[in-house]
């Protein structure tokens, strides 16, 4: 598509009036129709497919999903306490499971590659019958995965995908993101870092060598030089590496002031490390302490660098320290049944979950695109992150984000980080068309409900 | 100048883990003539001694306390470890926080028995099996024990610092009127480790009638079994030392990065990268081709060498390696007739 004078919307319309696409119809035409789209449920039960990764590096962080998929499947069918349905502003889940179908559910193995991802995942809509999919812990995986969702004709609600890529320049018609995106990211923090580091600092970024590494570094250096920063260097480093001294000892050799890990997992565990035993928190650099940031943290992750986090800023997307009600509700929920605190990859998960279901009580129909014209542009609340919006232009959730802080004195192993502000959806917002986000030519194409 | 002397520093001890775990495939292969894809784990497995001991010296009961609150708004249960409770905390938290360091001692004998099971166990049936199926096999056994122990403790790095009297960084630049030149305390010992370990296993060889048979092995197993010494015997005690070798390399590998289960078939393909760089069942040649290839993996990590040969920092020792086999085909100290036949 060019990027001249088209835009989504014109192109959308002009494919509205001239072809016989299914954009043609509208959510409430396709609610009349229970069939004609793929894997329609008969009986009484409706197939979820949980698609998280169980075996590799993200395999702890794949089991936090599942629990909170398992959990979400227990509440939306009556068991448990019901969990956030209870503070759910929208009101059609009543514990009957989805549309009055109990809820099943199949999971899958992404094993943190894309390749293996996208095969789970067709293996659950082809053999399980799975009506959506859902989960994940990377950027990769789900750009993968939701685009052959897009081609299967089947709602994806995306897991733990922070790349800007997954809503912009790769975003597609049947695919949702709750979670929110290194845009968001960058722009929460920089206030903050120049809050409390001032506005004449030196960053030195490294940088994973990948798609959300690279939105990562876009976005945090971008929103941290309009704040007045200046970037000293930026360095990709493979996401194979494991000791990453060799990158670190030349941040000493330059006057940056500032280290920028765009790094997560295993990575960020090591970079973070290898970065604090190489004392570089105890330089003094033009006469400023020298500090390091995570744009991405994640509690399971955290944990692996230990005591190197503290004081460490961030962002995340949730975290059960939440005083809201929702957040109270799914941390009280999930902690009685497991036995401690969930993460924010359960909470994006177990939300998803949720909306789904409510989508398609509120269009009455599981066909896709009757599925994602409820969810288009849908406004709801007592999700734990305040008043949201499912933003339809891109399939974007928009809402608050947590700046956090590695915590000085943690009670607990769960206790690692501290919410240091909480920053309105206003200032994370951005237009559909940004250039981080694909630029005019991202298009979330046609709807496509499968068979 | 001080760029370089820091990445030779940094080559100095990430060519101390290749060095190590190259060594103890060399020997292995030298002695029963076995390619060891699982050497790798072994080293993870080291890694995991020093987990396992510092939650045994962690071992906790609980303690409420009723001035906090947990996640669900109960009083908090606070672990206070037994050592505690035995040698009072200050004592019981020094103990702890030397765990590492105390794991040298435990992981020994774990090392030498599990060395010893999988020798008798698994590899002397393939004794005279082809390389490839000994490759096939052992890799196997890699992905079981990373799996065991993914099993029991999760896929997530776990945090092993080391003594805080070793967390710190030395100033080199302040010996030497340069700036900026620092280097975690704990880096320098694992290199100083390093070094002794293999001056070690060198002086064993060199200097003992053991190491002498052994030796002999390597040059001519038949023949020493002919002069009635029982060969097998001293091979699966070598099998063994290997495996102490590797996992003394994962012990104090720990507070310089996280132990996950994956840490083994991190260093796995390029420690046998090391050791066909340094030649096949050349000893002084794994541990020169694991110094040499981790300074040149450090060099080619710089910005400014990066800046001028982009992703050479992902290739340079595949590079190298190529580099050196087309040009000397037995590797850097590799002996003639060396998987050869």
């Amino acid at each position: 598509m060019s990027k001249s004078d088209f835009t989504r919307r014109n192109v959308m319309a002009a494919g509205a009036a001239g072809l016989a696409t299914p954009t043609l119809f509208t959510g409430a035409t396709w609610a009349a129709s229970h069939a004609g789209f793929t894997n329609a449920p008969e009986g009484d039960t409706v197939t979820l497919g949980f698609n998280v990764p169980q075996s590799g590096p993200y395999a702890d962080e794949g089991a936090d999903e599942l629990r909170a998929y398992e959990l979400a499947v227990e509440h939306l069918n009556g068991g448990g306490d019901g969990g956030m349905i209870p503070t759910f502003s929208s009101k059609t889940l009543e514990g009957n499971g989805i549309l009055g179908k109990k809820v099943e559910f199949v999971t899958g193995d992404t094993q943190t590659k894309s390749d293996a991802a996208r095969a789970s995942a067709k293996s659950m809509i082809e053999k399980d019958g799975a009506i959506m999919i859902t989960g994940g812990s990377s950027s990769g995986v789900a750009v993968a995965v939701q685009a052959l969702c897009q081609e299967a004709g089947i709602i994806f609600m995306a897991g733990l995908t922070h790349s800007n890529d997954t809503t912009g320049k790769d975003r597609k018609a049947n695919g949702f993101r709750h979670f929110f995106n290194s845009y968001m990211s960058g722009a929460a923090l920089a206030p903050i870092l120049a809050a409390n580091y001032g506005t004449d600092r030196k960053a030195y970024h490294l940088t994973a060598d990948y798609n959300w590494g690279y939105t990562t570094e876009e976005a945090v250096r971008t929103s941290t030089e309009a704040v007045g920063w200046e970037t000293v260097n930026t360095v990709l480093t493979p996401l194979t590496q494991t000791d990453f001294s060799s990158y670190i000892a030349p941040v000493l050799q330059t006057d940056a002031d500032v280290l920028v890990l765009n790094h997560y997992g295993g990575n960020m565990v090591n970079s973070l490390t290898n970065a604090v035993q190489f004392g570089l928190r105890d330089k003094l650099v033009n006469g400023k302490n020298f500090e390091i940031v995570v744009p991405l943290y994640s509690r399971l992750m955290a944990r692996g660098a230990g005591a190197n986090v503290k004081g460490i800023f961030g962002s995340t997307n949730w975290h059960w320290s939440l005083p809201d009600e929702g957040s109270q509700a799914f941390t009280r929920s999930f902690g009685t049944k497991y036995g401690f605190p969930p993460s924010q990859a359960a909470h994006t998960c177990y939300v998803q979950t949720l909306l789904y279901a409510d989508a398609v009580n509120r269009a009455g129909s599981f066909n896709p695109c009757a599925v994602g014209e409820a969810l288009k542009d849908f406004e709801f609340d007592g999700l734990g992150n305040g008043p949201t919006l499912y933003r339809g232009d891109d399939h974007q959730c928009f809402k608050d984000v947590l700046v956090v802080r590695g915590k000085e004195n943690p009670t607990s192993e769960f206790d690692l980080l501290e919410i240091v502000e909480i920053t309105p959806v206003a200032q994370v917002t951005y237009p559909p068309d940004h250039p981080q986000f694909g630029g005019a030519a991202a298009s979330l194409g046609s709807c496509n409900p499968g068979a | 100048m001080e760029a370089i002397i820091l990445q030779v520093l940094n080559g100095l001890d990430k060519g101390s883990a290749y060095a190590l775990i190259a060594l103890g495939l060399t020997l292995i292969f030298g002695t029963l003539g076995v390619v060891n894809f699982a050497h790798g784990a072994l080293f993870m497995i080291g890694a995991f001694c020093a987990v396992t001991l510092q939650r045994l010296l962690s071992l906790s009961h609980e303690v409420v306390d009723e001035t906090q609150k947990d996640f669900l708004g109960n009083p908090l249960k606070v672990d206070v470890p037994y050592l505690y409770d035995w040698l009072g905390a200050d004592a019981g938290q020094a103990v702890i926080n030397w765990s590492v360091p105390l794991a040298i001692l435990f992981s020994i004998p774990i090392m030498v028995l599990i060395g010893i099971s999988m020798e008798r166990g698994l590899i002397k049936h393939f004794y005279k099996r082809p390389h490839a199926d000994q490759i096939l096999v052992t890799f196997g056994l890699a992905i079981v024990l990373q799996e065991i122990i993914k099993a029991f403790y999760g896929a997530n790095p776990i945090p092993t610092p080391a003594p805080p009297a070793f967390t710190g960084s030395f100033d080199f630049g302040a010996l030497i009127g340069l700036e900026n030149i620092i280097y975690p305390y704990w880096r320098l010992i694992y290199f100083c480790f390093s070094m002794f370990v293999i001056a070690g296993v060198f002086a064993f060889l060199q200097f003992t009638t053991f190491g002498m048979v052994v030796r002999a092995g390597m040059a001519d197993r038949e023949t020493v079994g002919m002069l009635g010494i029982n060969i097998d015997k001293r091979f699966t005690i070598m099998f063994a030392i290997a495996a102490c070798v590797a996992g003394l390399a994962g012990v104090m590998y720990t507070p310089i990065n996280s132990p996950n289960y994956h840490m083994g078939m991190d260093f796995l393909v390029l420690s046998f990268v090391v050791v066909v760089v340094g030649g096949m069942g050349s000893l002084p040649g794994a541990v020169l081709a694991g110094f040499l290839l981790g300074i040149l993996e450090s060099f080619a990590s710089m910005a400014q060498v990066i800046d001028l040969l982009p992703g050479i920092n992902q290739i340079i020792i595949y590079l190298v390696a190529i580099v050196i086999l087309l040009t000397r085909p037995r590797g850097l100290l590799g002996r003639k007739g060396v998987m050869e036949d």
